[in-house]
């Protein structure tokens, strides 16, 4: 059954892995990868790993794939234009493909997959995301810091780029505005006939 | 769920467990077809008018007439829509809506799949909802559907974070991320409901924050008003939704519905004791009836939190007026998120020193 799902899992996630390639819309593109992350949590549920799962379905397709989709949505940019002198590549594309894939043969060879105890949930924990915060703020907690304060730098740093003061727009005081009474605004008064204020 | 095909057999296992979700989906889409009546009848009394009410007694049969409209209606695609992301949009949007729905357990051990990441399950598949909107505004090939499907994807983004760390109070205070195990946490009255969390006294303000902000970005979350800027009536038409006619407009508009109704099941079950009443009833009177009449008891408690929570959202819809794009985004960035931000510290704070789990 389980053998089943993931062959069905593993042809969707190769084909729309290939598909994100071959696409000549660039928002199937997208759309594409994001099946594929979809089917890559499905997977990691078949292996027991839900916690991981969900977390790859809110962090990757809830937030950042969708940010794609925004932006490559708004790009005008005409693709097949683009994708003209992209045959000069192929030779790169094929060198970084094939040294990924003996990496991964490698890796594979030297320890047998599922024999290996970083692949199975730790013995003695109810549930996966225990067993992962087990980990994570007791062996690992100081690089679970430092990869804290990195995000925090990109963060602080995304906002710096783009905050520029700008005298010549008008920017709103929302605190001004609700805090703003009939007082400060209008006045009472009384006109007498024939004179004006 | 699990155990009907270890215990049945594997083909009365599978008869079993497909004869539930077939239930479970009828008795949705059922109490959906009033709920959206309700919706429309509350909308009309704020305004003192009558509302639907000529399709059968007060109107009651309205969404099936209104149902066989939309099927008997004829679907067209524009011509420079990208057909198939178009009929997809709609279709994908149903999905996740009631996909979302096989967490939710209604009563004790009434739940289509249980799962140890319930919580988490329902915030990404809560979170896959904009897919349809941004797909349909994209695929319309029109101006009006692609700004409300921009503005969409900016608007659920941005409160999914909020919601996502309100998630996170109530999963420190409960100690897990099962959902039952969320609603049994507030077992024996209303004031252990983790609104109130009586019994955690300190975490009562913070948790009465924390389920007023939870209402406010659900409604932001599903597009209700007053935060519909997506398909906002005065100036975009009708958003995304402009270019759909008949059976998958439906299909959208159930797949909204269906995620409103889920916000309100999840305010439900994180905030409102789930299928627990508010009185504990003594073991020896409950004992006296048979599981499944309990189970209905709990059912009941579980449909009125529901109803209750649905007729605020109705109720906000008639009388809050629509918030600016801007208004919008300064609520969830600058003040939901540093709130909620601060609230998780606290909590987890209190739920370590005073010790609330082992």
């Amino acid at each position: 059954m389980e053998l089943i799902a993931f062959y069905i899992f593993s042809v969707i996630v190769t084909v729309s892995a290939v598909a994100v390639i071959v696409a000549r819309n660039p928002v199937h593109s997208v759309l594409w990868l994001i099946l594929s992350f979809f089917t890559a949590a499905g997977m990691l549920v078949l292996i027991g790993a839900e916690f991981l799962a969900m977390l790859l379905v809110v962090v990757y397709v809830g937030a950042v794939a969708v940010l794609f989709l925004f932006v490559v949505m708004m790009l005008d940019v005409d693709f097949v234009e683009l994708k003209q002198g992209s045959l000069k590549y192929w030779p790169f594309a094929v060198l970084v493909g094939i040294a990924f894939i003996a990496e991964i043969t490698l890796a594979g060879l030297s320890r047998e997959m599922g024999q290996n105890e970083l692949f199975n949930p730790m013995p003695g924990a109810a549930t996966n995301a225990e067993a992962i915060g087990a980990v994570l703020y007791t062996q690992y907690f100081l690089l679970f810091q430092l990869a804290g304060i990195i995000l925090l730098i990109a963060m602080i740093g995304a906002i710096v780029l783009t905050l520029r003061y700008r005298p010549d727009i008008q920017r709103q005081d929302i605190a001004g505005q609700t805090a703003r009474r009939r007082a400060d605004a209008t006045e009472a008064v009384s006109v007498e006939p024939n004179k004006g204020i | 769920m699990s155990g009907l095909i270890e215990n049945n057999g594997l083909l009365l296992g599978w008869l079993l467990v497909i004869g539930q979700i077939l239930l479970f989906t009828i008795v949705l889409l059922l109490s959906l077809a009033f709920l959206l009546l309700m919706d429309r009848k509350v909308w009309a009394g704020v305004m003192m008018r009558k509302g639907p009410n000529v399709v059968g007694p007060f109107g009651l049969f309205q969404s099936f007439a209104d149902f066989g409209k939309f099927l008997l209606k004829e679907i067209i695609i524009p011509a420079g829509a990208n057909k198939t992301v178009f009929l997809l949009a709609p279709i994908l949007s149903l999905t996740l809506a009631f996909g979302a729905w096989a967490a939710i357990p209604v009563a004790p051990g009434w739940v289509v799949a249980d799962l140890n990441v319930g919580i988490l399950y329902l915030f990404a598949v809560s979170s896959l909802g904009v897919y349809g909107i941004i797909m349909g505004g994209w695929a319309s090939n029109s101006k009006y559907p692609f700004l409300g499907s921009l503005r969409s994807a900016a608007q659920m983004v941005s409160y999914e974070v909020s919601i996502g760390l309100i998630i996170v109070t109530v999963i420190l205070l409960a100690g897990s991320m099962n959902l039952s195990d969320i609603v049994n946490n507030q077992q024996g009255g209303f004031w252990t409901w983790h609104l109130f969390s009586f019994n955690h006294v300190l975490m009562f303000p913070i948790m009465v924050v924390m389920f007023v902000m939870f209402y406010i970005s659900a409604l932001a979350e599903t597009n209700r008003p007053p935060f519909d800027l997506p398909e906002a009536e005065s100036e975009l038409v009708a958003g995304y939704q402009v270019e759909y006619s008949s059976t998958p407009y439906l299909l959208f508009m159930i797949g909204e519905y269906l995620n409103i109704v889920l916000m309100c099941a999840m305010m439900a079950i994180l905030f409102l004791g789930g299928w627990h009443g508010p009185v504990a009833l003594g073991s020896e009177f409950v004992g006296l009836f048979p599981a499944w009449i309990v189970n209905l008891g709990h059912l009941a408690w579980f449909m009125a939190k529901v109803v209750f929570i649905f007729f605020l959202f109705a109720l906000t819809k008639a009388v809050v007026p629509r918030y600016r794009y801007d208004q919008l985004m300064r609520l969830g960035w600058k003040i939901f998120l540093p709130t909620a931000l601060v609230c998780v510290v606290l909590v987890g704070g209190y739920v370590v020193y005073a010790g609330v789990q082992s």
